[in-house]
C-alpha cells in the first residue's frame, strides 16, 4: 500500500500545477497527507530518482517527475542505474532493468 | 459519413524532446517526413475530427479508478502535462468534439463498456502525434485511452472488439472521422534500458499488423510480450485497435530501429478501410 501512496503523490504532483508551485518549500505539508515510509519520505525530500526507481515507482510517473525536477535525460538514466548499484534490483512493478546497466544509445555512450 | 482514415504512429517523448541530440539526423528527418505525409493523408481524407487511441501514462487515470477504455467527451483539453522544455512542445489548448464524441460513445456502449471523461490532460502519448498531425491544433480531437500501464490489462481480444465498436460507431454518424493508434512496439521506456529495441520482434508484429491477421495479432500473451518486447510492448493494444477498426490491409510507410535515442522503433503506417 505504501508504494501505492508514493506513486499517488507523484501522480498528483506531475499533473497539478498548483501543487508544483513552491513544491520544494512545501514538501513536508504536501506529503503529510500520504502514508509513507521513512525511506520513501527521504527519497522524495532528496529527489532521489535512483531510490524511487528501485522502490518500484512506475517509470512513466518517475520520468515525468524527473522532467519536473529539470533533470537532463542522460543524467536521469544514470541516476536509475546508480540506484540499482546502491540499493539493489527494482523491488516492484514492471519497469525493472533488464539490460545489465549498459547504454543502448551511441549518443549516451559518447557523452 | 464514416471512418475515412485509420493509421498508426509512434508517440515516444524523445521524438520531439530529444530531437536535438540525435546523431542519425538523416534517419530522423526521414521519420519526420513520413509523419508529415501522414498529416497530408489525413487532411486529404476530409476528416472533420481525429480519434487518437493512446496509451495513458498516468496523466489522468490512476490505480484508484483505472478504466480499461476511456473516451474524451470534453469541449477542450490541455497539454502537455510534462515540462514543455523537456518535451519540446509548448502548453496549449486543444479543441474537442463533445457532441460527436457522445454519439460515438453511446454507440460503442452497445458492445463495449467504455468509460468517458469530460476532463483530460494530454501527455506525450497524444501531444507528440498532434505535434505532427495537427500542429496548429485546429482539428477537433477525441482522445481515447487504453490502459497499457497498470496491470491487470485488458485482453488483446477486447482491444480488437473495441476497434470493431469504434468502426461501427464511426460508420453510423454523418461526420468524416480519422483514427490513429499511437504507441510503441518493443521498447523499454523510462528504464535504464531506454533505447533497447527488439527489431526482429517488431518486424514480425508489424507483418501481422499489415496483413491485419487477427489470429496472429491476438496470439501474443502479456508474459511473452514483457519478456521479448518489454513493458512498453503492452502498447500494441492501440495498434491492434486501429487495425480492427480499419479491417483492411496495412501499408507500412516507415519503420526504423536506427534512432534508439527516441527509445522506440519509429513507425508510421496506414490501413485500407474495408
Amino acid at each position: 500500500m505504501s508504494l501505492y501512496n508514493l506513486q499517488k503523490f507523484l501522480y498528483e504532483l506531475n499533473r497539478n500545477e498548483s501543487i508544483q508551485e513552491n513544491y520544494s518549500e512545501n514538501i513536508d505539508s504536501l506529503i503529510a497527507k500520504y502514508s509513507l515510509t521513512d525511506e520513501e519520505i527521504n527519497a522524495l525530500k532528496e529527489g532521489d530518482i535512483g531510490l524511487l526507481y528501485v522502490l518500484g515507482v512506475n517509470g512513466q510517473i518517475l520520468m515525468h517527475y524527473a522532467a519536473l525536477l529539470g533533470i537532463e535525460w542522460f543524467d536521469y538514466l544514470e541516476m536509475m542505474r546508480e540506484g540499482i548499484r546502491v540499493h539493489g534490483p527494482v523491488r516492484d512493478g514492471v519497469y525493472a532493468m533488464t539490460g545489465g546497466g549498459e547504454s543502448f544509445t551511441n549518443e549516451e555512450k559518447e557523452r | 459519413m464514416s471512418l475515412v482514415y485509420s493509421g498508426v504512429l509512434s508517440h515516444a517523448p524523445g521524438i520531439t524532446g530529444r530531437a536535438h541530440l540525435v546523431e542519425n539526423t538523416e534517419k530522423r528527418d526521414e521519420f519526420y517526413t513520413a509523419l508529415e505525409n501522414q498529416k497530408s493523408e489525413i487532411m486529404d481524407s476530409g476528416a472533420e475530427a481525429i480519434i487518437v487511441i493512446a496509451a495513458e501514462h498516468f496523466a489522468n487515470f490512476f490505480m484508484n479508478n483505472m478504466p480499461a477504455y476511456c473516451i474524451g467527451i470534453g469541449d477542450s483539453y490541455e497539454g502537455p502535462i510534462e515540462d514543455p522544455k523537456w518535451l519540446g512542445i509548448e502548453k496549449t489548448k486543444i479543441p474537442g468534439a463533445p457532441d460527436l464524441a457522445k454519439r460515438l460513445t453511446k454507440n460503442i456502449m452497445q458492445t463495449v463498456d467504455v468509460a468517458y471523461s469530460e476532463e483530460w490532460k494530454f501527455d506525450h502519448g497524444i501531444m507528440v502525434p498532434l505535434n505532427f498531425l495537427t500542429p496548429k491544433y485546429d482539428l477537433p480531437i477525441i482522445p481515447v485511452n487504453i490502459n497499457c500501464q497498470g496491470p491487470p490489462l485488458t485482453p488483446l481480444h477486447r482491444a480488437w472488439a473495441f476497434g470493431e465498436a469504434l468502426r461501427r460507431a464511426c460508420d453510423e454518424v454523418p461526420e468524416k472521422i480519422a483514427l490513429v493508434g499511437t504507441g510503441g512496439i518493443s521498447h523499454w521506456p523510462a528504464t535504464p534500458d531506454s533505447g533497447k529495441i527488439n527489431e526482429p520482434w517488431d518486424r514480425e508484429f508489424l507483418g501481422h499488423l499489415m496483413r491485419n491477421d487477427k489470429d496472429a495479432l491476438l496470439g501474443y500473451s502479456d508474459e511473452d510480450t514483457y519478456n521479448d518486447a518489454g513493458q512498453g510492448g503492452f502498447e500494441i493494444r492501440t495498434f491492434i485497435t486501429a487495425a480492427a477498426a480499419a479491417q483492411g490491409q496495412g501499408d507500412l510507410q516507415f519503420y526504423t530501429a536506427e534512432i534508439p535515442i527516441f527509445a522506440v522503433g519509429c513507425t508510421v503506417a496506414r490501413f485500407s478501410i474495408e
